[in-house]
C-alpha cells in the first residue's frame, strides 16, 4: 500500500469491499442452511453479482486513483462472471431436474405431456 | 490514517470471505447429491476469485488481477462440463 492515499479513497474502498464481502458470505451460508437443491442456486448468485460488482468497482476505484489513470480490468472480469453464472446455473438445474425426472422423485414437476398432433 | 482503515477493513473482507469459502466447502463436503457438490464448488470458484481482487488491493499490485480472471474463465468451463456430464454422462460426445 503506498502512503499518501487520499482518505476519502479509503473510506470508500473499504465500504464496498466490506459490503461485497458481507454479500458473498451470506451468500454463502446461504448454500449451506437452504434445504433443497433448487432454492440453494440461487443463493451464490448474491456473490456472483452485487458482491462481486462490489468487490471489484472497489479495485477499479483504487487502482484508478493511485494510478492516476483509468482503470477498467476488473469490469472485463465482472462482465464475464455476469454473463457465464446464468448459463451454467441454468444448464445445472437442467440436469438435476432430469436426474430427479429419471429417479422418479418427488417434488419436481413432471415432464410436459407432448401435445397430440392435430394433423393426423 | 488512511491506510490503516483500508488495512483493517481488508482484513475484515479477507475474513469474510473465507468465512464464505469454509461454507462452500462444507457444502461441497456434505453435499447430498453430486449437482449440490458441483453448485459448491462454483461458488467456492467465484469466492477464491474476489479474495484473489482483494489481495490485490493489498499489495497494490496488479498481478493478482490476471489470476482472477484466469480462475473466472476456468471455473466457467469447468462447471459447464461437470453439468454437462451430469446431463449426458459424457463431457465430449
Amino acid at each position: 500500500m503506498i502512503a499518501d492515499l487520499p482518505l476519502w479513497l479509503s473510506i470508500v474502498v473499504s465500504v464496498f469491499v466490506v459490503l461485497g464481502a458481507l454479500l458473498t458470505m451470506a451468500g454463502c451460508f446461504g448454500l449451506v442452511r437452504l434445504p433443497n437443491f433448487y432454492l440453494r442456486i440461487h443463493a451464490p448468485t448474491m456473490g456472483t453479482s452485487m458482491g462481486g460488482g462490489l468487490i471489484l468497482l472497489a479495485s477499479a476505484l483504487y487502482f484508478t486513483i493511485t494510478r492516476d489513470r483509468l482503470v477498467l480490468h476488473e469490469m472485463v472480469i465482472f462482465f464475464f462472471v455476469t454473463i457465464t453464472t446464468p448459463v451454467t446455473l441454468m444448464l445445472l438445474a437442467r440436469a438435476s431436474l432430469f436426474r430427479d425426472r429419471v429417479e422418479g422423485n418427488d417434488g419436481v414437476p413432471k415432464r410436459p405431456t407432448p401435445t397430440p398432433e392435430t394433423d393426423a | 490514517m488512511s491506510v490503516e482503515i483500508l488495512h483493517w477493513s481488508l482484513l475484515a473482507a479477507q475474513f469474510l470471505l473465507a468465512l464464505a469459502m469454509l461454507a462452500a466447502t462444507y457444502r461441497m463436503i456434505i453435499g447430498p447429491r453430486a449437482q449440490d457438490r458441483i453448485l459448491a464448488l462454483d461458488a467456492l470458484y467465484v469466492v477464491a476469485l474476489l479474495l484473489l481482487v482483494t489481495l490485490g488491493i493489498r499489495t497494490n499490485s496488479q498481478v493478482y488481477f490476471e489470476l482472477a480472471m484466469l480462475i473466472g474463465l476456468l471455473g466457467f468451463v469447468g462447471t459447464v462440463a461437470l453439468a454437462k456430464f451430469l446431463l449426458r454422462g459424457e463431457v465430449i460426445e
